[in-house]
C-alpha cells in the first residue's frame, strides 16, 4: 500500500466528524443544505471505503497500519485496516447512504439535529471497526451509543422515549461492563493495544493470566449485550421496533458491530496459545439459545417491526455460535451471512414502513389473533383477480425478497451463505472425522430459523399484500423505494460474486487465524520519518 | 490506602447495582452514577495505588517512582463521557415524565 492510501484509512473517522461539525453552524431551517452535507459526507466515506476495500482486497502485504499523531505501536493510537474492518466499513457505508437517502424522504425532518447525530453515528462505528486499541475501541463505541441514543428517539412519542429509556439504561451498564473489563486487562497486561495485548498473553504467568481471563470475560458481557446474545437481548426487539424506520435500518450494523468485536478479540488473542478457545462453548450455547429464543420471537411476532428485531437476534445467534464452533471454513461462510444479513434486515426496516404506511394503524397487531380465532370467511370470490397497482407490486416484490433472504431461500446471497456455512460443517464429515454434536445442532438450527423466517414472512406478506388490498395504496416516494431496492440489489450483487466474494472472505478469514501477521504489522509499523522497525523486534513466529 | 479504596469501590457498587433495580427512573440514574464512580475508582486502582506521586516522566526519575499516567487518562476519559451520557439520559426521563406523567421505569404506576 503506498503512502497515498494510507492516508485514507482515517477518513472514514475524519469526514463524518467534520460533516457532522459543520451541521451544526447550518441553521435549523435550511434543511436542503444540511440534507446535502449529510449526503455529500455520506457519499465521499462510501467512495473511501470502497477504495479501501479494493486496495485491502489487491494487496499482497498486511500493510494498513495507521499511526494517529506519528507514536509508534504500544505507545500511541493506531488505526488498523485488514480485510475484516475493510470490509465492515463498507458495509457500514453502503447501509448509511441507503438509509440516509431513505431518511430524506420525511424522516429528516420530523427532529432537529438528524443529520448531524447519523453523521457522529457513523464516525463512532467507522472508528470502532479501524482502532487497534481497546480504550479507543470504548470511546468510539461510546460516540456511536450517545449518537444512537439520539437517533431512537428521533421523533419522539411516548413509546420511543419509553424505550429509549430502557436503551439507554441498559447501554449505561454495558459501558461500565466495558471500563471495567479494559481496566482488568490494562492491569493484568500493562497494555491496551490489541495486537501487543495478544503478542503478551503467552509471556503471562497462569494466576494473571487468570484475571486477564476474567478482564476480557466482562469485556465479552458488554459486547454480547449490543449483539443480543440471549438472555442479555430483551431490550433489543423493543429498541429496534420503536425506532424510526431510517433508524431502525442503520441500527441492523451495530450488533453486527458488536459480533465484529468479539470475532476480532477471539482470534487475536484467543486464537492460540495458553488461552486458546477462552469463552468458544460459552459463544456457542449461548448462540444456540439466542437461535431459538429469536426463532420463537419471529414466529411469535404480531407486528412487522418485531418480526424484524426477532431476525436480528436469530442472525446475531448465528454468527455468535459459528464464533463458537471456530471453524475457519464456516467462518468465512458466516462472514458472507453477516454482510447478507444485515444489508436485508437494514432494507426489511425501511421496506416495513413503506407496508405499513397504506394499513390501519394495528392491523398487524391483530393479525396473528385474527389467524387464531378466524375472521370471517365471508368474503366474495372476484374471478380474474385484481389489478395491483404498481406500487404495491414493486413492494411486494422487495418484501419476497427479504422473506427469500431471511429464510436462506435460493437464489439471493441469503442463499449462498447458508449454504456455504452448512456445506462446510457438513465437509467435515468428507475429511473422516464426523461432526459434532454441537455441529448437528447448529445445522438443524440454521435451517430451522430459516423455515420459521419463511413461515412467518408469508403470513405477513398474505396480511400485507394480499388480504388488504381494498385498503389505501401506501404513497410511497420514488426516494424511498430506491434505498431499498439498492440494498437488495447488493445481495444480488453478492449472488451473481460469489466466487470472489467467497475468496475474499476465505482470504479474510485465513489472515484472522493466524494473528501474527496483524501483530507484527502494528508493532513493526514505522513511525515517519524514522528507520523501519527500529523499536520491538522480539515480535516471535515471523 | 488499598483496603479504604476496596471498600469504597464495594459500598459504592453494591448501593449502585441496588438503586439501578429499583422501578423508580430517579434512582436508577443515581445508581447509575454511583456504578460509575465505583469503576473510575476501580480503574484507579488498576494502576497501583501511589499517593502524592506526579505521572510526569522526566530526566534522571526511576519509571518505579512515578504514578502510572495511563489510568489517569481514561479516568479523564471515562468521566467526561459518563458525565455527557448520564446528563443526556437525565433529558430521556424528564422527558418521559412529561409524557407518561409520572416516574415508573415503564410508564406505569
Amino acid at each position: 500500500m503506498t503512502s497515498w492510501h494510507n492516508h485514507l484509512i482515517i477518513l472514514p473517522i475524519l469526514l463524518p466528524m467534520i460533516a457532522a461539525a459543520a451541521l451544526l453552524f447550518v441553521d435549523e431551517r435550511s434543511r436542503v443544505m444540511k440534507a446535502m452535507i449529510s449526503l455529500a459526507s455520506t457519499i465521499a466515506i462510501a467512495g473511501v471505503s470502497i477504495i479501501l476495500l479494493q486496495v485491502e482486497n489487491s494487496a499482497e502485504t498486511f500493510d494498513g497500519v495507521y499511526l494517529v499523531g506519528n507514536w509508534v505501536a504500544p505507545f500511541g493510537i493506531v488505526l488498523v485496516l485488514d480485510g475484516l474492518s475493510a470490509l465492515m466499513l463498507a458495509l457500514t457505508s453502503l447501509l448509511a447512504l441507503a438509509t440516509l437517502v431513505f431518511a430524506l424522504a420525511r424522516w429528516h425532518a420530523v427532529g432537529a439535529h438528524f443529520h448531524s447525530m447519523f453523521q457522529i453515528l457513523l464516525m463512532g462505528v467507522n472508528g470502532a471497526f479501524l482502532t487497534g486499541d481497546l480504550f479507543n475501541l470504548f470511546v468510539f463505541f461510546e460516540v456511536m451509543l450517545a449518537a444512537s441514543y439520539g437517533l431512537l428517539l428521533h421523533g419522539s412519542g411516548a413509546l420511543r422515549v419509553k424505550a429509549g429509556l430502557h436503551y439507554i439504561a441498559v447501554n449505561l451498564v454495558a459501558a461500565l461492563f466495558f471500563l471495567i473489563g479494559v481496566s482488568l486487562i490494562y492491569g493484568t497486561t500493562g497494555t491496551l493495544n490489541m495486537a501487543d495485548l495478544a503478542a503478551r498473553i503467552p509471556e503471562m504467568e497462569a494466576d494473571r493470566r487468570m484475571l486477564m481471563e476474567a478482564g476480557a470475560g466482562v469485556l465479552g458481557i458488554a459486547f454480547l449485550i449490543k449483539a443480543g446474545m440471549w438472555p442479555l437481548c430483551f431490550w433489543l426487539p423493543t429498541a429496534y421496533s420503536a425506532a424510526s424506520a431510517p433508524v431502525a435500518g442503520m441500527f441492523a450494523i451495530l450488533s453486527k458491530l458488536a459480533i465484529y468485536v468479539i470475532l476480532r478479540l477471539t482470534m487475536l488473542l484467543f486464537g492460540a496459545g495458553p488461552s486458546a478457545g477462552f469463552g468458544a462453548e460459552l459463544l456457542l450455547f449461548g448462540g444456540i439459545a439466542t437461535i431459538v429464543f429469536g426463532t420463537i420471537g419471529v414466529l411469535a411476532s404480531q407486528a412487522l417491526g418485531r418480526l424484524a428485531g426477532y431476525s436480528v437476534l436469530v442472525s446475531s445467534g448465528t454468527m455468535l455460535m459459528v464464533l463458537g464452533i471456530n471453524d475457519g471454513a464456516v467462518s468465512s461462510g458466516a462472514l458472507l451471512y453477516l454482510v447478507s444479513s444485515t444489508l436485508t434486515i437494514g432494507a426489511f426496516f425501511m421496506l416495513i414502513e413503506l407496508v405499513e404506511r397504506g394499513q390501519d394503524a394495528g392491523a398487524n397487531v391483530l393479525a396473528v389473533t385474527m389467524e387464531a380465532y378466524g375472521e370471517g370467511e365471508d368474503e366474495v370470490e372476484e374471478g380474474g383477480g385484481l389489478a395491483m397497482p404498481g406500487t404495491m407490486a414493486i413492494l411486494g416484490i422487495c418484501f419476497a425478497a427479504c422473506g427469500i433472504l431471511l429464510s436462506g431461500l435460493p437464489p439471493l446471497s441469503g442463499f449462498v451463505a447458508k449454504f456455504a456455512m452448512l456445506s462446510a460443517m457438513m465437509g467435515a464429515g468428507a475429511t473422516g472425522v464426523p461432526p459434532t454434536a454441537a455441529v448437528w445442532t447448529l445445522v438443524v438450527l440454521v435451517i430451522l430459523s430459516g423455515v420459521a423466517a419463511l413461515i412467518a414472512m408469508t403470513r405477513a406478506g398474505i396480511r400485507a399484500f394480499w388480504t388488504s388490498i381494498e385498503g389505501t395504496v401506501p404513497r410511497v416516494l420514488v426516494i424511498e423505494l430506491v434505498p431499498v431496492m439498492f440494498l437488495l440489489s447488493l445481495t444480488l450483487a453478492l449472488t451473481l460474486q460469489a466466487g470472489a466474494t467467497m475468496r475474499y472472505m476465505d482470504t479474510t478469514i485465513r489472515t484472522l487465524s493466524n494473528p501474527t501477521i496483524y501483530i507484527d504489522a502494528v508493532r513493526n509499523a514505522a513511525a515517519i520519518g524514522t528507520r523501519a522497525g527500529v523499536q520491538s523486534q522480539e515480535t516471535g513466529g515471523n | 490506602m488499598e483496603l479504604v479504596l476496596s471498600i469504597a469501590i464495594g459500598v459504592m457498587t453494591s448501593c449502585g447495582v441496588w438503586l439501578i433495580l429499583r422501578p423508580r427512573t430517579y434512582q436508577v440514574i443515581v445508581g447509575l452514577s454511583l456504578l460509575s464512580y465505583a469503576v473510575n475508582l476501580f480503574i484507579f486502582g488498576v494502576g497501583g495505588v501511589k499517593s502524592n506521586v506526579p505521572p510526569i516522566l522526566g530526566d534522571d526519575i526511576l519509571p518505579s517512582t512515578l504514578a502510572d499516567p495511563v489510568p489517569q487518562a481514561l479516568v479523564l476519559t471515562a468521566i467526561v463521557i459518563g458525565f455527557a451520557t448520564t446528563a443526556l439520559f437525565l433529558v430521556v426521563m424528564l422527558a418521559s415524565r412529561g409524557l407518561t406523567g409520572n416516574d415508573h421505569v415503564d410508564g406505569r404506576n
